[in-house]
């Protein structure tokens, strides 16, 4: 009855919310603050359970790439979609998907979990799986120091109960493995990695000034992750999986999301040989086929703002979403600045980070030769100083992105065009593109 | 040590020295590394507290050579994690004592609350300063220092004096990541002109304020906490 009652609640205030234009999370908090086991309960009756995925950088589109996997396989998921990735976002999913009886139709939940927020969500629920994927250096503001960062990612180790998947290469994250190895054997911990050819590809933060890059373990031999992402190419990519190589062409943009697509792969692979919890009764059971899950990963198409394409007047525009050093440095090695009009849109909201110093760690020399057309964004004028000081040149800063918008597209009529730009700058843009051009539901 | 953009700082005073037309050379000091012979200029960085205890090995090892350079007027600018380091000591929250090599008359304790943000001070000297500051430490000024600057927006050195960073003589410590000096070319324009007249006797300023700057200053202080 209560499960009733507050789906009930949850969807009149969802209705309610919707008229008013408001907030997706709105239902979220109501249903959270009257019923605070909903969130646990409904989740809890899923034959798969729950897999939560956090990290720092590259969830939304590590999400995606699962939740598609899976689905190929024939399962169920529910995941938290619209970005929205609090656990009041999850409840408020909830909640819409649903039914009145408080019941999802579904056979797994496949969630994104921000590193603080987790805190409340593993309260509630324990996940049966966890994926952490790295620790970079965005977003020191909120949480001061990485070490800090490290601590919350624990945590959640900690409440994991049945699977956990970690980078090899992210020392931090590394360690969480070894820790939870240490602390338990009902834990299965699996790594994904990469080559020791591609390590020089993805720089840390460690080692971002050193100008070299650290050797795994110490230069101690490491035993294979369970996947290895061991070969890059142009949408293509190869991952070594106990032994044998996988070859596969790839929609998803950008290096980091290659390497992330070893991590997907990697969960999916504990989740199916794993199959539903004792005593569950699933409507699936699959075989694990490895050779099906990457062909499923081909067809993943990047998340929103992830090195999406879209169409504009013909041409090809890319949206490549940068939040700290790393990403911003892997953006301008990931796709080629010749033959591209660029656009750089940096914004200083809550959400985006108001702490803009990490613009001058990264190093942009690599856009002297063909520039940047427009600076936009509230923090426009410390991007064009920050490429003032890189001596590259810029054609015009302004402030207001509906309008550096606009005059971009008229001023780079005929040509490709891309766009660097923090996460809200992005969702306005998206926004302001959604009525001159086909523009993706966000994910 | 850097973190934060701090490099930008080293960017910056690379930039305007050569717009004030002087041809600058850059080394980078890395733990266990030489000092080289000629020093006219020093600018260091913050790091993780982790990490920081290495550097203050190290530091310990050279604070004779680093008292000298400051006795001698050698311009320095000491960012978070070591101008923590060039006061008398760091205790870190847990209790646990870094010594520093009291360049600056400062002393920090770690705190449980970290103050983070855009920040504006108000200056005698330099104008008006605004960055970003990001630090647990809670650092309060001896007689031997004079603050940076009073603040207007923000915390500085802690919560309850009302003032930012310290200065004596010509070495200056602040917490302004943010990265301080590409907007404030006042402060830039101090540790050049000191570092031209101690090795030449004279400083004669070339470079003017741009546009760019001006306007990456004013968006900087209309933003939020």
């Amino acid at each position: 009855m209560r499960d009733v009652i507050s789906a009930l609640v949850g969807k009149s205030v969802r209705q309610v919310a919707r008229l008013r234009g408001g907030g997706s999370a709105l239902p979220g908090l109501v249903v959270e603050k009257m019923d605070p086991g909903f969130l646990g309960r409904v989740l809890g009756r899923l034959p798969y359970g729950v897999v939560a995925v956090s990290g720092t950088n590259g969830k939304t589109t590590t999400t995606k790439m699962i939740v598609e996997m899976l689905e190929a396989e024939g399962l169920r998921v529910f995941t938290n979609r619209t970005g929205s990735n609090f656990s009041r976002g999850v409840v408020a999913a909830a909640v819409a998907e649903g039914s009145l009886r408080g019941r999802l139709d579904a056979d797994i939940a496949v969630l994104e979990l921000d590193e603080a927020h987790a805190m409340f969500f593993i309260d509630r629920v324990p996940p049966r799986f966890t994926l952490l994927l790295n620790v970079l250096r965005d977003q020191l503001d909120r949480f001061g120091e990485i070490d800090t960062t490290a601590k919350l990612l624990q945590r959640i180790a900690d409440a994991t109960t049945e699977g956990l998947v970690v980078n090899r290469e992210d020392r931090l994250i590394r360690t969480i493995g070894d820790l939870t190895r240490e602390r338990t054997a009902a834990v299965d911990v699996r790594e994904f990695g990469l080559s020791a050819d591609l390590l020089a590809t993805f720089p840390s933060d460690d080692d971002f000034h050193a100008g070299s890059v650290s050797a795994v373990a110490g230069g101690v031999a490491v035993a294979d992750a369970d996947v290895t992402l061991i070969e890059l190419g142009d949408h293509e990519a190869v991952f070594r999986v106990e032994g044998s190589d996988y070859r596969t062409p790839l929609k998803l943009e950008g290096l980091y999301n290659t390497f992330n697509a070893a991590a997907a792969l990697a969960v999916v692979r504990q989740i199916l040989v794993a199959g539903p919890l004792p005593g569950r009764e699933a409507r699936v059971t699959v075989t694990p086929d490895t050779a099906e899950i990457v062909a499923a990963l081909a067809q993943v198409r990047p998340a929103f703002g992830r090195g999406e394409q879209l169409e504009l007047d013909g041409q090809p525009l890319e949206l490549v979403l940068v939040k700290n050093p790393a990403g911003f440095r892997l953006g301008l090695a990931s796709f080629a600045a010749d033959g591209v009009a660029a656009m750089i849109a940096i914004n200083d909201q809550y959400a985006d980070g108001r702490d803009m110093s990490w613009l001058w760690d990264v190093d942009f020399t690599s856009l002297q030769s063909g520039g940047v057309d427009t600076v936009s964004g509230t923090r426009a004028w410390d991007m064009a100083l920050r490429l003032e000081h890189d001596e590259v040149p810029v054609a015009a800063v302004e402030e207001n992105l509906g309008r550096a918008l606009a005059e971009f597209r008229a001023r780079t009529m005929g040509q490709p065009r891309r766009i660097y730009c923090t996460y809200t700058a992005m969702l306005e843009l998206r926004r302001a593109l959604a009525e001159v051009t086909d523009v993706e539901d966000i994910w | 040590m850097n973190i934060y953009g701090d490099r930008g700082n080293v960017l910056a005073i690379e930039r305007r020295a050569t717009a004030h037309g002087f041809v600058p050379r850059i080394v980078e000091v890395n733990p266990g590394d030489p000092l080289p012979e000629t020093i006219d200029l020093i600018v260091g960085g913050g790091g993780q507290d982790s990490g920081q205890g290495r550097v203050a090995a190290d530091l310990a090892l050279r604070a004779d050579q680093f008292r000298a350079l400051a006795d001698d007027g050698v311009p320095m600018l000491m960012i978070c994690g070591l101008y923590q380091l060039f006061g008398h000591r760091f205790v870190t929250h847990t209790g646990e004592e870094l010594a520093g090599i009291g360049v600056l008359d400062v002393e920090t304790r770690g705190g449980s609350e970290r103050m983070i943000g855009n920040i504006v001070l108000d200056t005698a000297e330099f104008g008006e300063i605004i960055g970003y500051e990001n630090h647990s430490g809670n650092t309060t000024l001896g007689p031997g220092s004079t603050p940076l600057g009073r603040v207007v927006q923000g915390a500085g050195n802690n919560p309850n004096d009302g003032v930012e960073g310290a200065r004596s003589s010509n070495v200056i410590g602040s917490y302004l990541h943010g990265s301080l000096l590409p907007k404030n070319p006042a402060l830039s324009d101090f540790l050049i002109g000191e570092a031209a007249r101690r090795r030449y006797g004279s400083f004669e300023p070339r470079a003017e304020l741009n546009e760019t700057v001006r306007r990456a200053r004013e968006s900087a202080k209309r933003r939020p906490r």
